[in-house]
């Protein structure tokens, strides 16, 4: 949530576990204290089910009404080999009493199911943190696997921090001892075990869990209700041991969210349903052609659940042919959607070129990933804007959006959808995978309020020619957008023909006139530079008195979050500093040129080597300074403010 | 869009979605105002000229037609016809109109490739094309060269092929593109040649009422750099024993005529190796020579008849309808499982889908 903060103190995202408030006695015998925000880890082997875990603390914290940040992190590999490093999977979540907006740098709280998440994780955790470990885990082997030659637990490396050895494993058999399950079956509740534990640590409602595991077990309800009893296990665990002595309330965000019906949602989810609601508000069939890749996969997943909204979801036997059907169900007048990380694009880019010179409107949705190559498929990354800018052969200009969190990928998708069909271009929605994964409260539109995208399909002639024959023009353009007319197949009269050759402006015939060929490459150029985009705006409150910031902070997609928090924190601190983000990346909004020329520096930061700083000094002659990371992992607010405070002191 | 229905006016099984024209049409109609730039004497003329004159006889409306077709000589094809038409890129026509046809079931989608455009860049969509069963009838313009690149040579050219890019000939085997649709679990393959207008049409026929894909080969020569690549089915004297004429439901004759007035060499099965061998009817009598059955259900005999021709002399070449079979057509699949989904959780709501079973609400 971005909107309605009090005190710059509350703003300031990621502050120390110190800001923590005693209230005192909560009843029950044990303390209760007060806190206006958490960051846990869940953290284990990759089939400790970490990533439910972590889904379904978050639907409780949603349930709650705090607002909330997710971040899950796990290899690429279903399951990497147990108990190493490579194979930890993670899942952070941040929930709060007021409007935040990241998953947070440091975890307050980190829970190890193993010897590996313990090592891997323990370099994010600050000092003072609280721990939990499985102590069941820290054996011989399972230590010596990633290197502990003594026990942390007792060599004293801990001593920095709260820690709680709990013997998950063997807590969670005890419990389901009526169960009559085998040890290794038993064991695998431990999670909900954990999960029960940290339920009760921070106050979490219950009955959202107890019922979502009936239903995804209703086939088994022996195991449904062993998880259940484990999960409540977990829970009295932590209400009747010495050892949490406290527990934590975090009041709901009230006053973060505008009045509403909230639901909880990720990336992918909010894209694949601003997909449907497009398709809905355009009275267009929508048709997905795609090829399996992560991190993009959930999309083709959700979309093909929604048959009844007559989506028809094609599993191509690659990228070239799924946009290549999305295409042809383009041509037949369909809102036509191809979905894929880099690699794929790279597979797709000589049919965008097709599309390009067709002009029909075909959305392609690339959830980026760390590259190049197979890279890092299930980190994230923004380094694939070049390539949707320029990854073509010839001026083949394509509009890109980006969406700037999870939830606000479904209003991309919607303004993606109503570019694609009001020029009739095809239109790049840049997401990556840390909002495609990530995920926070989102306040459920309500239908009338959505944008109406219907078109007019061509129905009859457009053009006269001299001897007073009225014929049909493909490519006769509206003066207005520079559209050309999409007539469909089964229109009477209409018949005509298109293809990727050069062809003369309005008859649509081949051309390889020298001077046509010029026109139509401007031509398609203004209609992408002419399209409609809001002016981007700055938020610049010390340009209120009149002085104004020095610096500007200009970012776009997924590093909304992680600069709004930093440039909170700079402000905080008494420092002047703008901030504006950009949706739009081609073309960008009229007003950039302005707005950048207004501040004396410009920082950029990026998840890539600076390429929308690139094209901004390219543009605009602006000394844009880039600041990048490529590690796979969101920038962290901390690290960013810092960056800034030099920048403006410089 | 909705799917227009002419309800009882079809015969045709494969077409029956597909509106039917107000009046009579005449090839005039489906000729479109672009100037025709082959090559003078180009097999493709024939094709064209052929196609033309049997779309009358679908009786479809014109405006429910489209062709769509790739790179090369031959897939400039949709500009001449006053069809609806998308002339695409390199080997992707099949996958871009598996997307129109499973999507717009009131078309009658046609493409056009040739043996580069469908067996070397496009060679993973028709395979997938075709094991799908898209509603679709695949035109593959085999002159065994790349025309359009002038005159490499193509996947479907004899080993030892002397050209710009193999000058001391071609090393790579061929492939027989009905072996290879068959292969490829195709319902419907047909082998036709440019220069016999009723052969072809009588092709053109089956495969525009089968439902499903259809690959029609078409030898089709390139006077400009593989003339003659097919003179020995089209000159008359060679052709009576290189061709092998298939009709459904008779015996595989073909030869000079022997007494009874059918072919003097028939095709039996060698029950040594239960392959198929050409016997001399005078001499070993007619009595085991097959009945051709395009709507065998197994596709072994079919894929051994189409191993008959010599790839270099084109000797006992089998021309018709190799395989007719009836098989589930996937836009038919995919309408039906929208259909089911409806049924089952009735028609999409949008409010109710976007607020999910676990929402929370904020009073101001
Ligand atoms: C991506 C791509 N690669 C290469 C080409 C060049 N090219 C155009 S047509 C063709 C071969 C055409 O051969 P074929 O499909 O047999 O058609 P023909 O010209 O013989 O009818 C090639 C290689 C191209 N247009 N696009
Ligand atoms: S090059 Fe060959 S195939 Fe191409 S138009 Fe000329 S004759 Fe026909
Ligand atoms: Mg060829």
């Amino acid at each position: 949530m971005t909107s309605q903060v009090s005190s710059p103190a509350e703003q300031a995202d990621g502050a120390l576990v110190g800001e923590q408030r005693a209230s005192g006695d909560g009843g029950g015998g044990k303390e209760v204290r007060r806190l206006d925000r958490v960051i846990i880890r869940f953290a284990g082997d990759s089939g400790d089910g970490m990533q439910l875990t972590g889904d379904r603390f978050t639907s409780e914290t949603a349930s709650f009404g705090n607002d909330l940040s997710t971040l899950p992190n796990f290899p690429a590999e279903i399951r990497a080999p147990a108990g190493t490093l490579p194979g930890v999977s993670s899942f952070q979540l941040h929930f709060a009493d007021h409007d935040i907006l990241t998953p947070g740098d440091a975890p307050n709280v980190l829970v190890a199911m193993n010897p590996a998440a313990l090592k891997a994780n323990l370099a994010d955790v600050p000092r003072g943190a609280e721990i939990i470990v499985n102590t069941d885990e820290f054996t011989k082997r399972p230590m010596a696997k990633v290197g502990y030659a003594t026990s942390p637990l007792e060599d004293g490396s801990l001593s920095a921090y709260n820690v709680h050895p709990v013997p998950l494993t063997t807590l969670t058999i005890e419990a389901l001892k009526e169960f009559g399950l085998s040890r290794k079956e038993a064991e695998r509740s431990k999670n909900m075990f954990a999960l029960g534990l940290l339920s009760w640590m921070y106050h979490r409602p219950t009955e959202g869990t107890e019922k979502f595991l009936r239903s995804k077990f209703a086939k088994k309800p022996e195991i449904a209700e062993a998880n259940v009893t484990a999960f409540r296990a977990g829970w009295n665990f932590g209400e009747t041991t010495e050892d949490f002595a406290v527990s934590y309330e975090v009041a709901p965000a009230t006053k973060a969210f505008p009045t509403g019906t909230y639901r909880n949602i990720s990336g992918n989810l909010a894209l694949s349903y601003g997909l449907v609601a497009a398709s809905q508000q355009a009275d267009l069939p929508l048709y997905l052609g795609s090829y399996p890749i992560t991190p993009a996969s959930d999309i083709l997943h959700e979309l093909s659940k929604h048959k009844n909204f007559g989506v028809r979801t094609f599993q191509a036997e690659d990228e070239i042919a799924g946009i290549g059907a999305a295409l042809g169900a383009a041509f037949g007048g369909a809102l036509a959607v191809t979905t894929t990380s880099g690699p794929g694009v790279a597979l797709k880019s000589e049919t965008i070129g097709l599309a390009v010179s067709l002009e029909l409107p075909l959305l392609i949705v690339d959830i980026q990933r760390g590259g190049p190559s197979t890279g890092l498929p299930t980190k994230t990354e923004q380094a694939d804007l070049l390539q949707a800018m320029f990854g073509r052969n010839g001026e083949a200009p394509v509009p890109i959006v980006a969406p700037q969190t999870p939830a606000d990928c479904f209003d991309a998708a919607l303004d993606a959808a109503r570019i694609a069909l009001t020029y009739r271009t095809p239109v790049f929605l840049l997401s990556d995978g840390y909002l495609a994964n990530g995920s926070e409260p989102w306040r459920i539109p309500d239908v009338d309020e959505l944008p109406d995208l219907r078109v007019q399909f061509a129905s009859g002639t457009n053009h006269q020619l001299a001897d007073g024959t009225e014929v049909f023009w493909p490519y006769k353009r509206d003066e207005q957008t520079l559209a050309r007319p999409w007539a469909v197949p089964g229109t009477p009269g209409l018949e005509h023909r298109i293809g990727g050759i050069e062809k003369q402006d309005g008859t649509g015939n081949i051309s390889y006139d020298p001077a046509n060929h010029d026109f139509m490459v401007r031509t398609r150029q203004a209609k992408i530079d002419g399209i409609d985009v809001p002016d981007v705006e700055v938020d610049d409150p010390a340009g209120e008195d009149g002085k104004g910031a020095g610096t500007l902070v200009l970012g776009w997609g997924s590093t909304y979050g992680p600069i709004t928090a930093a440039v909170r924190r700079v402000r905080g601190a008494g420092e002047r500093i703008a901030q504006a983000h950009l949706r739009h990346l081609n073309p960008f909004p009229r007003n950039l040129g302005d707005v950048l020329r207004r501040y004396d520096k410009v920082i950029v930061p990026e998840m890539n080597l600076g390429q929308l700083a690139t094209l901004l000094r390219a543009k605009y002659l602006v000394d844009a300074r880039s600041h990048t990371q490529v590690s796979g992992m969101p920038f962290k607010a901390e690290q960013l403010a810092e960056v800034f405070k030099e920048a403006i002191n410089d | 869009m909705t799917e227009t229905i002419s309800e009882g006016s079809s015969q045709i099984e494969a077409l029956s979605l597909v509106p039917k024209a107000d009046a009579k049409q005449s090839m005039k109609d489906f000729k479109s105002d672009q100037e025709v730039r082959w090559c003078p004497g180009c097999g493709d003329y024939a094709v064209l000229a052929a196609v033309q004159g049997f779309m009358p006889e679908l009786g479809l409306a014109k405006e429910n037609i489209v062709f769509v077709s790739g790179i090369g000589c031959s897939s400039r094809f949709p500009y001449y016809m006053n069809t609806y038409g998308m002339h695409s890129i390199h080997g992707r026509a099949p996958a871009i109109a598996t997307g129109l046809a499973s999507s717009r079931r009131d078309l009658s989608v046609w493409v056009v490739t040739g043996d580069g455009d469908a067996l070397s860049i496009g060679g993973n969509h028709l395979i997938h094309a075709l094991r799908r069963n898209v509603n679709l009838k695949i035109l593959l313009f085999n002159n065994r060269i790349y025309g359009l690149t002038k005159g490499q040579y193509s996947p479907t050219s004899e080993v030892g092929k002397i050209t710009k890019s193999t000058p001391m000939g071609s090393l790579d085997a061929p492939f027989n593109p009905v072996s290879l649709a068959i292969g490829a679990e195709a319902s419907f393959v047909a082998r036709t040649v440019d220069s016999d207008r009723k052969h072809l049409t009588s092709v053109l026929r089956e495969a525009a009422a089968h439902p499903g894909t259809a690959l029609v080969e078409i030898y089709q020569n390139c006077n400009i750099f593989n003339d003659g690549a097919f003179e020995a089915l089209k000159d008359k004297e060679r052709a009576q024993e290189a061709v092998i004429r298939l009709e459904h439901g008779q015996p595989i004759r073909f030869g000079a005529p022997a007494a009874d007035g059918l072919g003097s060499k028939g095709v039996v099965r060698d029950p040594a190796t239960g392959d198929l061998k050409v016997i001399d009817v005078a001499s070993e009598g007619a009595a085991d020579v097959l009945v051709h059955d395009a709507h065998n259900p197994s596709p072994t005999t079919a894929f051994a008849l189409s191993r008959l021709a010599d790839p270099d002399t084109l000797h006992h070449t089998p021309i018709g309808v190799l395989r007719n079979v009836d098989r589930p057509v996937y836009d038919t699949l995919m309408s039906d499982q929208l259909d089911t989904a409806i049924e089952q959780k009735g028609k999409g709501d949008l409010a109710a889908l976007l607020a999910g079973n676990d929402t929370w609400t904020v009073v101001g």
